[in-house]
């Protein structure tokens, strides 16, 4: 029991939560861990219940190791089995948090992370695959990816900032 | 740069979900687009991320519509937008299960793996593979054999990767890359060589041989992954593991020179597999500590955890190896993560002083209710070994965990307790009655069904013999009148014991039973009745059957054989003694101390050992006539580790005959074995009837042969319970070609002399726990009493005297004789088991040490040749 059968399969499972514990993305790379939709459901919101109020990196519940970090209303879990050596688990977390930190243009939040969901998939994708660590530098994988947010996302805000500057500009060309 | 579709519609105010509201039909409907001429890439792959998100969230696709959706989606396949192209193969990935015949594109992906856009090349391998078979994968293994050894990182990664999902699968076809994977590993990028060594080894585990070149050759060139020196650093402590490997040898060395690597995560690695290695010395294990001490100070909360987790378990071994780092450990008491100030706080409890105790319990207390359950059952623990280091500490303790045990929390923290408190009631006789009176407040209010019945049964057990017995009897009858239907049966169960034990209580036992004789429950109902007869009786060797000591059989043998009963209607009636015996009685003792890890243990009722043996018997023509199977022994080694053919023995017993079974396996991939039988040259009065061979035994499977010999008729000799066979395996040898295991048409017979087998007495005895060893003894009388004394000159102490005498007899200890009190000269130990035929043996051997220890060994049976076979053994 205690020593681990050697392995590339790492991963147990990956997902990422908004802050009210509502699933935006998970995997599970074990087909025994929580078969079922509603088990995984169960799992993911007593994690939440257990992390979100202290940001304490490394927690220990049902049997399992999960490292984890948040992100203003985000959070980003990694699951491995008891066994697992931490420091590569936290190796996948940072990867997958610093990689959606520049596709996010450094807005990781859940907005931003909604409009690129496409990327945030083909991230994830190729971190993990089935449980094996494909790649763990950033770096690496934004190359593979080679995706970016949009450069001005066209959202409320934006439109009105646009609007503003227009005027301005208008006014100032009355005035001028 | 791919701009958003259009956004207006579905922006109702910041902070929404774009995808909070999508119907999985309209998604669908959506889909019809990616049909239209030219492709809108921008809207197709909207689309397409909707429909991973619902997949993603967990909504059902019927065959027919994701099916649809799928081939719809093969259309995109013309668009030469990149993003869009990734998004179809996690598509495919995700449909893969979902929808019928994904297997059209497998040419798409075919053209894109083999193309010039490096960016598909990995991304359409992983997802080719996700769709393929065994057979379709011989079409592509050309392919996937270039793919590993491609010189562009990712796609040699991804088919790494890739083949070691197919192993499982097609194990035989991935096994032709060996080759690329070898040459793969030697590549520059540090994931190819991490992927590529995962893959070989895979391949290779069952070849101790071909993993031992393999840990050779990369500790010696050395790797530049730190992940493929953490799997290194796996693979080696295993083999040290499997070979029993001294700690002088070079795989030790490796393993030891990682503890100075650059990268955290090696080292941190070897240590944690130089910690697990088991028989490890204080001097091998301090380096190990003082790298973990380091990182007890680290910032980085993960490594805290891990160095404080890694040293908890030194503790556990090693006290004394943990105590350099006690000053570290107290640091992270205070740690804001309450994960890492416990695993610290029960580190120290583990290594401190007796001083120290009062202080960290306090410490601990303070903060117990912010912790998870999973590390309040770690406090628990903590304090179940202190106890066992502590012995005077305990009322400290039991305070402690009678708090605890009034706090909230769930089943599993809750058992944690009530076993610790019980584990200390066993050790500390004066701590009996405080003990047992917080368990009896305990179950005023406890909502947990098992752990009420649990604690009424050990109230039934000791209450009885505690000086103020009827106090307990209120606390029961309470459980009679308020819980539910388990609850009750079990409280009237305990009752019965009271009165069956105590005089002075039994009137008024009688007149609560005849009150539970109303009860709405059933089981309830009879077991008062039931109870209430037998107590009426007032005989000891009634109460003694029916009261104390309970049934001794296997479960799911009585299940099996009551089955068997009412499926053939016979005028006999059922014959109790024909049922297979429990092979582990309940025992009495405490459950190891378990690590951090194991609060997932299923909880199943598994069939033991020995009911599987039953069943695979049972299915074998030849031994049906025997009856039910008495014993199962222990698996014995016929043959020296590293040899070419390896030979286990299990000796069955039944009433009159004896079954070996013989499990061998055979090692050299150029040889099949058929007509495989192990003869066996018995002495005297035993004869072999039949031998079973074992058809076929090619490379690396194994398979069983049995011979049957039946036992000399009940001679009252030491020759017939112990005895030698001399064994010789004969077969037929066909040699055949390593790599496909195409066998030659000719063979030569050939023979393998193995070690010789003996049979004891303890395979003609099965241990029972007999719970009440007095009212057993007296149950089965004096009529075939017999009485020796022995002196065991060779024996030196007392404990020793007692490990030798139960695991010559094979018997159960009862009452916890089998420990022997500190500094006594003289002990008294009681055994209790069933001789083959269902015969109870009961043993009482007082010892006295002086200069050597002599021994008075008193046998009852309700046989009198059992005895006498006892006593000759011994003598």
């Amino acid at each position: 029991m205690d020593s681990l059968e050697p392995s590339l399969y790492t991963v147990k499972a990956v997902f990422i939560l908004d802050n009210d514990g509502n699933r935006l993305l998970s995997k599970y790379y074990d087909p025994e861990l929580y078969p079922s939709m509603k088990e995984q459901k169960n799992f993911e919101m007593n994690v939440f219940n257990k992390t979100h109020k202290a940001d304490n990196e490394i927690a220990f519940l049902e049997g399992m190791t999960i490292v984890y970090k948040s992100s203003i209303d985000l959070f980003f879990y990694v699951v491995g089995s008891a066994q697992e050596n931490e420091l590569m688990l936290m190796s996948v977390l940072n990867c997958l948090f610093e990689s959606l930190s520049q596709i996010l243009r450094k807005n990781v939040e859940r907005r931003c992370l909604l409009d690129n969901m496409e990327g945030v998939f083909l991230v994830v994708d190729e971190i993990i695959d089935g449980g094996v660590i494909l790649e763990s530098d950033p770096q690496q994988v934004l190359q593979k990816v080679n995706y970016r947010a949009d450069e001005n996302p066209l959202s409320e805000q934006s439109v009105a900032q646009v609007l503003q500057s227009a005027k301005e500009q208008i006014k100032w060309s009355i005035l001028k | 740069m791919i701009k958003k579709f259009d956004k207006k519609d579905e922006e109702s105010g910041s902070g929404s979900n774009p995808f909070q509201h999508l119907e999985k039909s309209a998604v669908l409907q959506e889909a019809r687009i990616f049909n239209e001429t030219p492709i809108n890439p921008r809207r197709c792959l909207h689309i397409l991320t909707k429909i991973i998100y619902l997949l993603n969230q967990g909504e059902h696709f019927g065959t027919t519509e994701a099916t649809e959706a799928f081939f719809a989606m093969t259309r995109l396949f013309q668009s030469n937008d990149q993003t869009l192209r990734r998004m179809c193969y996690l598509t495919i990935k995700e449909m893969a299960n979902i929808s019928e015949d994904v297997i059209i594109v497998t040419s798409s992906l075919t053209k894109d793996m083999t193309g010039k856009e490096d960016v598909y090349r990995g991304p359409a391998i992983r997802a080719l593979c996700r769709i393929t078979d065994t057979t379709m994968l011989q079409a592509i293994e050309r392919y996937m054999k270039q793919a590993i050894v491609d010189k562009v990182p990712s796609v040699s990664s991804s088919a790494l990767v890739s083949s070691l999902h197919m192993v499982k699968m097609s194990y035989d076809v991935v096994k032709r890359w060996v080759n690329e994977a070898q040459e793969a590993a030697s590549s520059d990028n540090i994931m190819v060589q991490y992927h590529a060594l995962g893959l070989l080894y895979h391949l290779r585990k069952n070849d101790r041989l071909a993993v031992t070149k393999m840990l050779n050759k990369f500790t010696k060139s050395g790797l530049k992954s730190p992940f493929a020196y953490c799997m290194l650093i796996r693979i080696a402590s295993k083999l040290l593991d499997e070979t029993d490997g001294g700690h002088d040898s070079p795989l030790f060395d490796f393993i030891e020179s990682c503890l100075r690597n650059k990268n955290e995560m090696v080292v941190y690695e070897a240590a944690s597999a130089i910690v697990h290695m088991p028989n490890c010395t204080a001097r091998e294990l301090a380096p190990a500590v003082s790298v973990l001490q380091l990182f007890c100070s680290s910032p980085k909360a993960a490594l805290r955890y891990a160095a404080v987790r890694t040293l908890n378990k030194v503790a556990m071994k090693h006290p004394s190896a943990v105590t350099a780092c006690n000053l570290d450990l107290e640091n992270l008491i205070t740690d804001s993560n309450r994960s890492i100030a416990t695993l610290a706080i029960t580190t120290l409890l583990k290594t401190g002083s007796e001083s120290s105790v009062d202080r960290l319990m306090k410490q601990i207390s303070s903060f117990v209710s912010e912790i998870s359950d999973e590390f309040k059952v770690v406090v628990v623990q903590a304090i179940s070994a202190l106890c066992q280091k502590y012995p005077r500490k305990h009322s400290v303790m039991m305070n402690f965990l009678s708090n605890m045990l009034r706090d909230d929390g769930g089943f599993e923290y809750k058992r944690a307790i009530v076993d610790c408190i019980i584990s200390i009631i066993e050790d500390n006789p004066e701590s009996k009655e405080t003990g047992l009176a917080h368990l009896c407040e305990f179950i005023e209010d406890c909502e947990h069904t098992v752990l009420a019945t649990k604690i009424l049964h050990l109230l039934g057990k000791e209450g009885p013999r505690t000086p103020q017995p009827s106090k307990y009897i209120r606390f029961i009858f309470n459980r009679v009148v308020l819980e539910s239907e388990a609850v009750r049966a079990a409280a009237v169960s305990a009752l019965a014991k009271f009165g069956a034990q105590n005089d002075d209580l039994l009137p008024s036992v009688l007149v609560l039973m005849q009150r539970c004789m109303m009860d709405s429950d059933d089981e309830v109902r009879d077991r008062a009745t039931f109870y209430m007869n037998v107590l009426q009786q007032k005989q000891k060797a009634l109460n003694a059957a029916y009261i104390f000591n309970g049934l001794s059989v296997s479960i799911p043998g009585l299940e099996k054989s009551l089955h068997q009963y009412t499926l053939e209607p016979t005028e006999r009636p059922f014959d109790m003694k024909s049922v297979p015996l429990a092979t582990t009685p309940i025992t009495e003792h405490k459950t190891e101390i378990a690590s951090v890890a194991t609060s997932k243990l299923p909880e199943k009722l598994a069939p033991s050992r020995q009911d599987i043996y039953q069943e695979q018997l049972a299915a074998i023509p030849e031994f049906q006539g025997l009856g039910p199977l008495f014993k199962s022994s222990e698996q014995v080694q016929l043959t020296e580790a590293e040899t070419e053919y390896v030979v286990r023995c299990v000796k069955h017993t039944f009433a009159r005959h004896m079954v070996f079974q013989f499990d061998c396996t055979n090692t050299l991939n150029d040889q099949l074995l058929q007509k495989v039988v192990v003869q066996m040259e018995p002495s005297e009065s035993y004869e072999v009837i039949q031998y079973i061979p074992a058809a076929n035994l090619p490379y690396s499977q194994p398979g069983s042969c049995y011979t049957l010999v039946r036992l000399p008729e009940d001679d009252p000799t030491a020759e017939i319970v112990f005895i030698t066979f001399s064994c010789t395996m004969k077969y037929l040898v066909k040699d055949c070609d390593p790599n496909t295991g195409e066998p030659d048409d000719d063979g030569y017979d050939d023979e393998y002399v193995l070690e010789d087998l003996e049979v004891t007495v303890a395979d003609h005895i099965q241990k029972v726990l007999k719970p009440n060893f007095g009212a057993a003894w007296e149950e089965v009388g004096d009529e075939f009493e017999k009485e020796e004394t022995f002196a065991l000159a060779s024996v030196r102490t007392l404990d020793e005297a007692v490990g030798n005498i139960i695991s010559f007899l094979g018997m159960q200890p009862c009452e916890r004789s089998d420990k022997v009190p500190e500094n006594k000269n003289s002990h008294v130990l009681f055994l209790a088991g069933v001789f083959r035929g269902g015969h109870d043996v009961l043993v009482r051997a007082r010892l006295a040490l002086a200069d050597g220890v002599t021994m008075q060994v008193t046998v009852r049976s309700d046989e009198e040749t059992v005895v006498d076979v006892i006593l000759a053994s011994v003598g």
